[in-house]
């Protein structure tokens, strides 16, 4: 969206004000925080326990028939080279800093994403919900969409979410014997040990363009 | 002795009278095979384990991760412009069209608009991808059925295609050219006229694969009522692209909406089918190539004037936030959920991308089918492998 279209957006966007309303009707408490960017697109957040009934909720209430995707967000920062200076992330571990959450903000370390969508109004909205760092655990959205399947089953290897009812909770992409969960933050990137990263020359400032960084603002005021 | 030659004798007669399809339903032993990891059907390495029961697939599981490239986690380690390297990598027969979601979510987040001329160039380039993509597919299936001739003709005027894509942005299959912010350069010298010269020769190559492949009747044969998916259930596994729009759902984001291209302001039409099947699919995508035709005819008609490149700063930090951008990408919807806590780097990347929905469908689809519909079906929802395991 270019922020031209921005501007002359109504400030209230009827249709997804309306959704948040049916989700909060259906949901009650279930429902914990709602973000609207009006003419652009919505974000809700529900609780852990409403996450299945929001699913049916927006399928069945907001005719949401389409499955676009379902996958997570690690909020805990990466206590390994996060910063593009290093050329080889050390093996040993650095203050990850605290968590900072998103759009509707958060509470834990793990977020749910997911995305469904309307065919017919081309309506889409994106589904969060909020889990614990240690023992992630959540209802299979798969009673609600089929395509869920396997979305969680990728979300179970690579976050090691446990999608409660889940028909066929095993690897998809990895070797069944693989240990970890690879985006998980915490987890290494093991390329970068091994050898530098070649593209760090891409970031560096070019002589005479340290002004650039800072020239931000100035830049703005030109576009 | 009497024992086991009964037994014997006893599974013989059970296998004749299930392949006779007696009225009982028997246990027979079934089979596993395996279809791939290299097979031609599969378009590189995906895995399909069928258990069958005679000719009769009772169960198929596709086993990916053959080429899992790690995409997700590697663009938490890269640069905004360094990430258009990647994401080219997902779908390599279309791949500008893969940087063009990506690079949308981040101008969003950074309320960066491309120029106009940038944009009427970035819709042109998207679907001459679209056409070199799907091109291939309509020779491809043929072979898959056992006609040959067609994916020849296929590759020889996807060359073309590719070629004009190579002068524009130097790259025949990882055109890396999209910048945020508009594009890396302008149109060469002639490269409009020729482009029509070849958008010709396309139209005359989906007249071919109309005659050839979609009129033949063996094709027909092996694909009407094949492989139907309702659209409830198309809907439910997030099928997309003209998979979905084989099956009656008219839903196309170009059109319906705000991709941050000008397809909303050229005239042409979205396709459906209502069969579901993969003719249907076949169909679906013969039609959207010529629409693609159209499309870049406009496109070239239209080019406004003026600079391909909007004032961004040279070291791009896209502002803290969330944006999620997809568009209608030859295989069928690729999003990008991009994170930004305001670095250079994506605090993460969720790559939705088509195939991955697309074969989701296959365990539910494959089941019941017969053993040489499953080459079909597969080739019908088109996949590439790269879109699968990103």
């Amino acid at each position: 969206m270019d922020p031209v279209d921005d501007v002359e957006a109504p400030a209230v966007d009827a249709a997804r004000d309306d959704l948040v309303a049916t989700l909060a009707e259906a949901l009650g408490d279930g429902l914990v925080a709602s973000e609207v960017q009006p003419g652009v697109d919505v974000w809700v957040r529900v609780a852990a326990d409403s996450w299945l009934a929001a699913g049916v909720a927006l399928r069945d209430r907001c005719g949401m028939s389409y499955f676009n995707f379902l996958s997570a967000i690690d909020w805990q920062p990466s206590p390994f080279g996060r910063d593009m200076d290093a050329q080889v992330d050390g093996p040993e571990a650095n203050d990850p800093g605290p968590m900072e959450w998103g759009t509707t903000g958060g509470e834990t370390r793990f977020q749910l994403l997911a995305r469904v969508h309307n065919p017919a109004t081309g309506l889409g909205v994106t589904v969060k919900a909020d889990l614990p760092g240690d023992r992630p655990e959540v209802d299979s959205w798969i009673p609600a969409y089929a395509g869920a399947d396997w979305h969680e089953r990728e979300a179970w290897e690579m976050f090691g979410i446990d999608f409660r009812g889940h028909p066929n909770q095993v690897h998809l992409y990895l070797p069944g014997a693989f240990e970890g969960n690879p985006l998980r933050k915490d987890y290494p990137l093991l390329a970068r040990r091994i050898k530098p990263w070649p593209g760090i020359v891409d970031v560096e400032l070019m002589p005479g363009d340290g002004d650039d960084e800072s020239g931000d603002d100035g830049e703005g005021d030109d576009a | 002795m009497t024992a086991t030659t009964d037994a014997r004798k006893l599974a013989y007669i059970a296998g004749q009278a299930a392949d006779a399809r007696v009225n009982v339903e028997l246990e027979t032993e079934g089979m596993t095979l395996n279809i791939g990891p290299q097979h031609p059907a599969t378009h590189g390495t995906l895995r399909i384990i069928v258990r069958l029961d005679g000719e009769r697939v009772i169960a198929a599981e596709p086993v990916m991760g053959y080429m899992h490239r790690g995409y997700e986690k590697l663009t938490e380690v890269r640069t905004y412009p360094q990430i258009t390297t990647l994401v080219n990598r997902i779908d390599w027969l279309g791949s500008f069209a893969n940087e063009v979601p990506f690079i949308l979510a981040a101008e969003r987040l950074m309320e960066v608009e491309a120029p106009p001329r940038a944009q009427w160039i970035r819709t042109a380039l998207f679907e001459l991808s679209r056409i070199a993509n799907v091109v291939l597919f309509l020779g491809d299936m043929g072979v898959q059925l056992g006609a040959i001739t067609p994916v020849f003709f296929a590759f020889r005027d996807r060359e073309f295609v590719l070629n004009q894509i190579e002068a524009v942005t130097g790259g025949r299959f990882h055109p890396n050219f999209d910048r945020i912010g508009g594009l890396k350069d302008d149109l060469p010298k002639g490269w409009i006229d020729e482009t029509r010269g070849v958008l010709d020769r396309i139209r005359t190559f989906c007249d071919e694969m109309e005659d050839l492949v979609a009129g033949n009747e063996i094709f027909q044969a092996r694909t009407r009522g094949i492989g139907v998916i309702p659209a409830d259930v198309g809907l439910s596994y997030g099928l997309s692209g003209a998979n979905i729009r084989a099956s009656g759902v008219d839903w196309d984001l170009r059109r319906d909406s705000e991709m941050g291209l000008v397809h909303r302001e050229l005239d042409w039409k979205v396709w459906t089918h209502p069969d579901g099947d993969s003719f249907a699919r076949y169909w679906v995508r013969l039609q959207e190539v010529r629409e693609a035709c159209t499309i870049v005819g406009q496109c070239l008609d239209g080019i406004p004037s003026g600079p391909v490149m909007a004032k961004v700063p040279r070291i791009i930090k896209v502002p803290a936030g969330e944006a999620y951008v997809e568009t209608e990408n030859p295989l069928g919807i690729m999003g990008y959920y991009i994170v930004s806590k305001g670095e250079l780097v994506p605090y993460r990347v969720k790559i939705r991308s088509a195939s991955f929905n697309n074969v989701s469908i296959t365990p539910w689809l494959l089941k019941g089918v017969y053993v040489p519909d499953v080459i079909s079906i597969l080739a019908s929802l088109y996949f590439i492998l790269g879109d699968i395991d990103r």
